[in-house]
C-alpha cells in the first residue's frame, strides 16, 4: 500500500476549508442575493432615514421680525445665522455631508454584523461532527480556525465592497485628498478589523455547543460595540466614560481610518496612528485564536 | 513495525471529573483483522474511538496506532488512519465529489493524486453517477457510502468505522459490510468497528470486545466468547416417550448436561455438528427412534448479554453526540421514505 501524503505545506487545508464555508455562501443563491440586498437596506436605512444632518439645515433660522437693528445689519445677521448651521455641522462631523459620515460609518457596521456569524459555523460543525471528523485528519489546527477566520473576512469585505459602492452612488463626495488608490488603504483597514473581530467571535464560540449562548454573546457584543463609537456619531460629543470607551474601541479607529483616507483631509500621523491600533488589534486576536485552537479544539 | 495494528494501555478519559467514559481499557488489534468494538449506548465506544482518532486526548493510559503513539505523535496517527464517524458528517451543500476531493485537501494529498483516487473511490461505493449532485439529494445509505469513500481517501493502514450501519436498512448493511470486507481483502487494512447489530460482529469480525461502563470485559474471538458461555444446544424428541434415555445421550462423548422436558430433551453440548450424529446413533443403539431434532447455537447476543446485563442504559455520552446521532438517525431515516 502505497501513500503519497508527501508534498504536503503547513497551511495545506487552510483554501480548502475556507472554499467550503465560501460555497455555501456563493453557491447559495439566495444567500448571495441577501449578501447584495442588505447593504442596500442597511445604507438606505441608516444613511438616508436616520439623516441626522437635515437636522442642522433643513430647519433654517430666522431672525424675529421686529428687531431694533438696522437692515443691513440684519442681512449680515440673517446670513451668519445660516452659515451657523452648516458650521455646526462641519465642527460635529467633520464634513457638512453627514450622509458621507455615515456610509463610512456603515463599513465598519458591515464588518461587525458580517464577522459575528462566524462563530455560528463553528458551532455547526461541531454539532453535526463535521469538527471532529476534520480533527482526525492531519491538517493543523490553527487552520481549522483560521479558515472560518478568512471566509469570515473575505465575505465581510466583499460586502463592504458593495456598500462602498453603493454609497458612491447614492452621493458619497469625497474629500479633496481623495484619490483612487486610497481605497487600497481603505480595504487594508477593513481587512484588519475583519480579521481582529471574526477572530473574537471564533475565540468565543471554540468550544461551544449551543447557538443560544453564541446569540447572547453576540447580541451583548456588538450593539455596545457600534453605539459605543463614532459610526453613527462623533465621539467628541458623548459623555467622557463612553468617549473612554470609544477610544479603547477598534471600531472608533477603522471609522477614522476611512473617513480619513475618503473623506476628511488627509492628517498622516493620525491616519498611521489608526492602521497601528488596527494592526496590534488584529494581530493580537488573531495569535489567541491560533494558541486556543491548539489547546481547546479538542476538549 | 509489530503486527499489532493498535496497543492500548489502560486507556482512561474522564469528563467532568467525574463522569469516567473509558476506564483503563487495554487490549491489541492485530494487523489485518477486523475488530469489533461492542457495547451498550454510553458504554465508551465513541470516547474510545475518539482518542484513537486524537479527536480526544486521554485523561490516563496510552495507546499506539500504527506503531505511533496517539499523544505524543498525533500527526503521525491521523495520517496512517481513515474515520467513518457515526454522525453524517459530508456537507450537504457540497456535492459528493467535492466532499471528497475535501477530504483529500486536508490530508494535504495533490490534486492530480486525489481526483483519480476520489473517482477509484466513488465507484467503489457506487457513487459515480450522483458525484456532481449535492449531498443533500442523496438518501441515508449513500450519504453512509460517501462517508466511506472519505474516509478511505489518504489509504489508511487502520479504518476506525463508529455505527457504520446505525439506521440502515438491510440492503445497505449487507452492502456496507460487502465494502469492508472487500477493503480487508484488497488492501490488508485493519479494522476497528463498533456496532449494535450483534449477529453482523459474529458474522464478520475476527475478533471482538465487549465494552461496558469503560472497562473491557470479554474480548477474543466471537466463537471463543460463545465458548465461554456454554457449548450448543440440541432439542430432540423420540418416539415412546414414556422411557427415559437421559442417561443414554449422557454418555455420548461431549455432551455436559440433558434435561428432559415435556417429552422432548434439551441437550448442551460441545460441537453441536459432530456430536449430534454420535448422539443420534447412541439412541437408536438403544432400540428408540429420533423423531425431531434442532441444533442451535449461541448467539453473540447471548454473550453480550451475559457480561452486560438486561437491564437498559441512560443516555450518557453527553448532549452533543445524542444530539449528533439523533440527526444521524433522522437523515437516515429520510432517506429512506
Amino acid at each position: 500500500m502505497s501513500r503519497n501524503n508527501s508534498s504536503r505545506s503547513p497551511l495545506h487545508g487552510l483554501w480548502a476549508l475556507t472554499n467550503r464555508d465560501l460555497k455555501k455562501w456563493y453557491k447559495n443563491p439566495f444567500l448571495f442575493f441577501m449578501t447584495i440586498v442588505q447593504p442596500v437596506i442597511w445604507i438606505g436605512l441608516f444613511g438616508k432615514a436616520m439623516n441626522i444632518g437635515a437636522v442642522f439645515t433643513s430647519n433654517p433660522i430666522t431672525l424675529p421680525p421686529n428687531l431694533n437693528i438696522p437692515p443691513s445689519v440684519q442681512t449680515q445677521l440673517q446670513q451668519a445665522l445660516s452659515n451657523l448651521s452648516t458650521q455646526m455641522l462641519e465642527k460635529t462631523f467633520g464634513t457638512t455631508d453627514y450622509f458621507s459620515f455615515m456610509a463610512l460609518g456603515m463599513l465598519s457596521f458591515v464588518m461587525l454584523f458580517t464577522t459575528m456569524f462566524s462563530g455560528m459555523s463553528i458551532v455547526w460543525d461541531r454539532r453535526l461532527g463535521f469538527l471532529n471528523k476534520v480533527l482526525s485528519t492531519p491538517v493543523a489546527r490553527g487552520s481549522i480556525i483560521m479558515s472560518k477566520v478568512l471566509s469570515a473576512v473575505i465575505r465581510s469585505l466583499a460586502q463592504a465592497g458593495i456598500v462602498l459602492a453603493l454609497a458612491f452612488l447614492l452621493g458619497l463626495t469625497p474629500g479633496p485628498d481623495f484619490t483612487p488608490t486610497n481605497l487600497l488603504g481603505v480595504f487594508a483597514a477593513l481587512f484588519m478589523i475583519s480579521l481582529g473581530l471574526s477572530s473574537i467571535f471564533i475565540l468565543i464560540a471554540i468550544r461551544s455547543t449551543r447557538f443560544e449562548t453564541q446569540m447572547a454573546v453576540m447580541n451583548l457584543l456588538n450593539l455596545p460595540l457600534l453605539f459605543a463609537s463614532n459610526t453613527l456619531f462623533p465621539a467628541s460629543l458623548m459623555p467622557d466614560w463612553l468617549q473612554a470607551v470609544a477610544k479603547v474601541n477598534p471600531i472608533t479607529y477603522v471609522n477614522d481610518a476611512t473617513r480619513q483616507l475618503i473623506l476628511y483631509p488627509l492628517n498622516v500621523q493620525q491616519l498611521v496612528f489608526d492602521f497601528a491600533y488596527l494592526g496590534v488589534f488584529a494581530a493580537i486576536f488573531t495569535a489567541i485564536g491560533i494558541l486556543l485552537s491548539w489547546r481547546y479544539l479538542s476538549r | 513495525m509489530s503486527d499489532d495494528a493498535i496497543v492500548v494501555e489502560g486507556l482512561t478519559r474522564v469528563f467532568n471529573k467525574n463522569l469516567v467514559a473509558v476506564d483503563h481499557a487495554s487490549f491489541t488489534v492485530r494487523k489485518g483483522e477486523i475488530f469489533g468494538f461492542l457495547g451498550p449506548n454510553g458504554a465508551g465506544k465513541t470516547t474510545a474511538i475518539h482518542m484513537l482518532t486524537t479527536v480526544l486526548r486521554p485523561t490516563e493510559g496510552n495507546a499506539a496506532v500504527c506503531g505511533f503513539d496517539i499523544s505524543k505523535q498525533p500527526s503521525e496517527v491521523r495520517n496512517c488512519i481513515g474515520v467513518v464517524p457515526q454522525e453524517y458528517t459530508a456537507d450537504e451543500d457540497l456535492t459528493g465529489l467535492e466532499n471528497i476531493i475535501l477530504c483529500a485537501d486536508l490530508y494535504g494529498i495533490p490534486r492530480e493524486i486525489s481526483q483519480k483516487r476520489a473517482e477509484e473511490l466513488l465507484e467503489l461505493v457506487e457513487l459515480t453517477k450522483f458525484k456532481d449532485k449535492r449531498v443533500e439529494t442523496y438518501s441515508g445509505g449513500m450519504r453512509r457510502r460517501l462517508e466511506l469513500a472519505c474516509g478511505l481517501i489518504n489509504r489508511p493502514h487502520v479504518f476506525f468505522l463508529d455505527e457504520p450501519t446505525l439506521g440502515l436498512d438491510v440492503q445497505t448493511r449487507v452492502a456496507t459490510w460487502n465494502y469492508i470486507k472487500l477493503l480487508k481483502k484488497e488492501h490488508g487494512m485493519t479494522i476497528f468497528v463498533t456496532t449494535h447489530y450483534l449477529e453482523e460482529a459474529d458474522m464478520l469480525c475476527d475478533r471482538v470486545a465487549i465494552i461496558d461502563y469503560g472497562k473491557i470485559v470479554a474480548i477474543g474471538t466471537p466463537s471463543e466468547l460463545k465458548e465461554v458461555i456454554g457449548g450448543d444446544i440440541m432439542t430432540l424428541s423420540v418416539e415412546d416417550s414414556g422411557v427415559d434415555i437421559s442417561d443414554v445421550i449422557k454418555r455420548v462423548p461431549r455432551v455436559k448436561k440433558v434435561k428432559k422436558q415435556d417429552g422432548t430433551y434439551r441437550v448442551k453440548l460441545e460441537e453441536g455438528e459432530e456430536t449430534a450424529p454420535s448422539i443420534i446413533e447412541a439412541i437408536r443403539a438403544g432400540g428408540h427412534k429420533v423423531t425431531r431434532l434442532s441444533l442451535t447455537k449461541p448467539t453473540l447476543d447471548e454473550v453480550y448479554l451475559e457480561y452486560t446485563g438486561r437491564s437498559m442504559r441512560e443516555e450518557e455520552e453527553g448532549k452533543e453526540s445524542f444530539a449528533g446521532q439523533r440527526i444521524a438517525m433522522r437523515r437516515a431515516r429520510s432517506g429512506q421514505r
